[in-house]
């Protein structure tokens, strides 16, 4: 009887979160009501930009693990009277509208910008910063710091201080402590803190086009410009939709393995 | 005449403006089983926690075979610990977790393997290397989390309330396997518990805190049969607790008669505190009784009856091996030894 | 080692608030140079809210996140309800129809239910509005509504259901008066998750909205197409404002009602 109180939520579901994602399935393989796997196969000639983007992505990702890994290690050895503000501090940006925050970088880093300026004041460059992959990741970095921060305190936060004692008791230092202990124990939070940065970075279209300029684009940039950009064509834009998808999970499948290996190796 | 291993000297410690350790002092002796035992908050585990290098005393000095050790990190120090709820690394299997040490201190790999044998021998857990921690028993765990600290043959093992998430049979059973284990290691063990009869059994030296101060240092026998405050004799069994007044040496009063007793030089007409076990106390017919009083409860223990007996200005507990009826009138008696004087205690802040 | 995290920590800290402390100034600067300050102004303030675009498109923002929100957290309470009703096997499925919103990158549910929006506007002579970005943001809200409820049933004792109706409630009685109280928290922080997500969406609603229905994020994103202008830091700082003191706020509750549940 209880269940049915849910029927409303399911036909929902099914109508604007299953249909619409067989919809791109279907655009993707048909034309017309006829099969085709040529858009599929064009998919291909954009190589270039699924490796920019999966590179540009990873590296972003890699970058914010190593910031984040040690801001998370710093909150969770903090005193717990400072640790909620401090913590408030790190995420608050994240509330900022995230256009707001990528065009702030815009003004920073153009060659009229203010970091230009202040370098031209010592009589260095103009640096072409704008524009450029660097900015890119730049970009991606600083969007997605706080998803890379969350996850790791959240789990680092669960260890029990007692184990890391424990771990001092039995003579480890505080690099051993974090090595041998906080590193293995906080494996589940880095490999959520991964996805939540990749899959973004790997399928924005704001950040690439607001500081990447025209030359760098990326697979969200790609998809975008297939619905509402010049070149309309909804079937190559499914497509590749489609690919970016079965790219993202099969990374994630690949990490899930990983993880699990590690577990077996210790167990 | 044995080495002092650990000796405090003056320790304090306040968090918050809170004075948790008051000025205490404490030597311990090498090889010996030594139990802080107090109510939650007296300052037991802050000490074990000073011993251990995880909390540095705001004044005071520990020493560790006469070196001051205040500044030195826990993993420099040759003591290990017993964490109260284990604290087992849980990415880590049985046989990780008693090598973790070992490990760390980068040993060869035959060595560990040959020392984490013998540990796995102590604490009976032969086969179980390969199991993960999360799939073992309380008490299952708690072997393992002794023979993690066991395997770096420490000099000083510091237990903080090991078995007090086990049942009570199980904690039994423990009991006499960590004796037997500090006899058969010749270490010093450290005991940190609430528990006063685990006291008891276990220790060579009991030390009674509270309010972070010591109360009394002794055997277990003399801590039981010679506290030498109210505190003590509360805390250690139960115990009659009456207000007296010594009216000269070897003779006090209370519920308004005298009683001879055994302790002297607390002056003339001085407000005591006198202490009487309940098992110490005979019922006799009531007409040849200096005490005499009703008999409100009767609950069979086991071994003996423990009674509440309501005299006019007393409700006693009595432990006897034979019952009265309730509801029948009762007289107690007891013997001048059996009858203990102690100052007052000082007013409770 | 205290030191050297200190001076980390206060470097990312910059790094995180640089950029925005950035466009705070240069909201107050009376040219439109993005580099060199000139002189104090409030003018871009002023401007700001004569803009007529930026103040529609601020009004539909929240009508969207009101309606939308308000819906994700009936429709979501709802299923909650009844998703912890269903046997192993459905739950599961359900559950991970339920993950996909959030799993999935944003720009793929944008274009999906664009083009199922496409179809049934196509046939039907509609356009793209408020319906379908009302309706998206539905869907991408409910999920959140739905993931923090669950966890409060598992805290839920299951028994004080049954306790309610042995006590004389009916199933409804028994439902308002015992389980709703029991995940009040859960429903009231998915209902302001999904309001901020709402509030802050740019990549779905750019898919789905329509001329008419333009929210703040859309606006702001045309805005920094377009040439310069400094009446996007006026926003920023105004915004920037908003989040500040809303989190103060929330942290000073958060904190009295921490106090007040140690004290009773």
């Amino acid at each position: 009887m209880k269940k049915l109180i849910a029927a409303p939520y399911l036909v929902w579901a099914a109508v604007f979160i299953v249909i619409p994602l067989i919809m791109v399935a279907y655009f993707a393989f048909f034309n017309d009501g006829h099969f085709t796997l040529d858009y599929v196969a064009s998919v291909a000639q954009y190589s270039n930009i699924f490796v920019r983007s999966i590179w540009l992505a990873a590296i972003a990702t890699v970058i914010c693990l190593l910031i984040a890994y040690p801001i998370a290690f710093i909150l969770m050895r903090m005193d717990r009277s400072y640790q909620s503000t401090m913590l408030m501090l790190v995420m608050l940006p994240m509330w900022m509208n995230f256009l707001l925050r990528t065009y702030a970088w815009m003004t920073l880093l153009g060659n009229n910008g203010i970091i230009n300026n202040f370098l031209g004041f010592f009589g260095i460059g103009p640096f072409k910063m704008l524009n450029t992959q660097g900015a890119v990741v730049l970009g991606m970095v600083y969007n997605y710091l706080p998803f890379m921060i969350l996850p790791l305190y959240t789990v680092m936060e669960k260890i029990d201080t007692s184990v890391l004692e424990a771990a001092q008791d039995l003579g480890c230092n505080s690099a051993n402590t974090l090595m041998r202990v906080v590193l293995p124990l906080s494996m589940p939070g880095v490999m959520s803190g991964i996805t939540m940065v990749f899959v973004p970075a790997i399928s924005t279209f704001i950040i690439s086009r607001m500081l990447g300029g025209g030359g760098n684009l990326l697979i969200g940039d790609l998809i975008e410009m297939q619905f509402l950009g010049n070149s309309y064509n909804p079937n190559l834009g499914a497509s590749i939709s489609l690919v970016l998808m079965v790219i993202i999970l099969l990374i994630m499948t690949v990490m899930n393995q990983f993880d699990d290996g590690e577990d077996r190796v210790l167990m | 005449m044995k080495n002092n291993i650990i000796s405090l000297q003056n320790i304090g410690v306040a968090f918050d403006g809170e004075r948790i350790l008051n000025d205490i002092s404490l030597d311990i002796k090498d090889k010996e089983f030594v139990t802080l035992l107090g109510p939650s908050g007296c300052g037991k585990t802050t000490t074990l926690r000073i011993i251990g290098g995880f909390l540095t005393p705001d004044t005071g000095s520990v020493k560790f075979e006469g070196k001051e050790i205040n500044n030195t990190p826990p993993h420099k120090r040759n003591i290990n610990t017993v964490f109260q709820r284990y604290a087992l690394f849980p990415h880590l299997n049985v046989y990780e977790n008693i090598a973790f040490g070992l490990k760390v201190k980068k040993l060869p790999e035959k060595e560990i393997r040959s020392r984490v044998g013998k540990m796995l021998d102590l604490v009976n857990l032969k086969g179980f290397e390969k199991r993960s921690i999360n799939r073992l028993s309380g008490g299952q765990q708690q072997r393992v989390a002794i023979a993690r600290a066991l395997v770096n043959e420490p000099k000083v093992l510091l237990l903080d309330e090991p078995l007090g998430a086990l049942d009570l049979k199980l904690r039994k059973e423990m009991q006499t396997e960590l004796k037997r284990i500090q006899q058969r290691l010749e270490i010093t063990f450290i005991y940190v518990t609430h528990d006063q009869e685990e006291a008891l059994t276990m220790s060579d030296t009991v030390v009674v805190m509270r309010d972070g101060n010591i109360q009394q240092i002794g055997s277990p026998v003399d801590i039981y049969n010679e506290p030498k405050n109210a505190f003590v004799a509360d805390f250690i069994g139960e115990s009659n607790i009456l207000d007296g007044r010594m009216i000269k040496d070897f003779l006090v009063e209370m519920s308004g008669r005298e009683f001879e007793c055994v302790d002297k030089g607390f002056g003339c007409d001085k407000p005591v505190d006198v202490v009487i076990r309940p098992e110490d106390i005979k019922l006799i017919p009531p007409e040849d009784a200096k005490i005499t009083g009703v008999v409100e409860s009767v609950t069979f223990k086991g071994v003996h009856y423990e009674m509440v007996i309501e005299a006019y200005d007393y409700r006693w507990l009595v432990h006897s091996t034979k019952a009265a009826e309730v509801g029948s009138g009762v007289g107690l008696d007891f013997d001048p030894y059996d009858i203990h004087i102690m100052n007052k205690m000082e007013v409770e802040a | 080692m205290k030191k050297l995290s200190k001076a980390y920590m206060v470097l990312v800290l910059l790094f995180l608030y640089v950029p925005i402390f950035v466009l705070i100034v240069f909201s107050f600067n009376s040219t439109k140079s993005r580099s060199v300050f000139s002189e104090f102004t409030l003018d871009w303030y002023v401007k700001l809210f004569h803009n007529q675009l930026i103040m529609n498109s601020l009004r539909n923002t929240i009508i969207v996140a009101v309606i939308a929100s308000v819906s994700a957290t009936v429709l979501g309470t709802a299923a909650a309800i009844g998703i912890n009703n269903m046997k192993k096997v459905s739950k599961g499925i359900v559950m991970n129809v339920t993950n996909l919103p959030i799993i999935n990158p944003e720009i793929v549910m944008g274009v999906s239910l664009m083009l199922l929006f496409g179809m049934f506007t196509a046939r039907m002579n509609l356009e793209f509005g408020f319906v379908t970005l009302i309706i998206a943001h539905i869907t991408f809200d409910v999920p959140y509504v739905i993931l923090s409820i669950m966890p409060k049933f598992r805290q839920m004792n299951p028994h004080i259901y049954e306790a309610a109706q042995d006590l004389g409630c009916g199933l409804v009685g028994a439902f308002f008066k015992v389980v709703l109280p029991e995940i009040m928290p859960g429903v009231v922080s998915g209902f302001l998750m999904s309001f901020t997500f709402s509030l802050d969406d740019f990549v779905v609603s750019y898919f789905t909205s329509g001329s008419t229905s333009q929210t703040l994020p859309i606006t702001i994103y045309s805005m920094t197409r377009r040439k310069v202008s400094p009446e996007i830091n006026a926003l920023s700082t105004i915004i920037f404002l908003v989040v500040v003191t809303v989190l103060v706020v929330k942290n000073v509750i958060e904190r009295r009602s921490i106090k007040k549940g140690v004290k009773a």
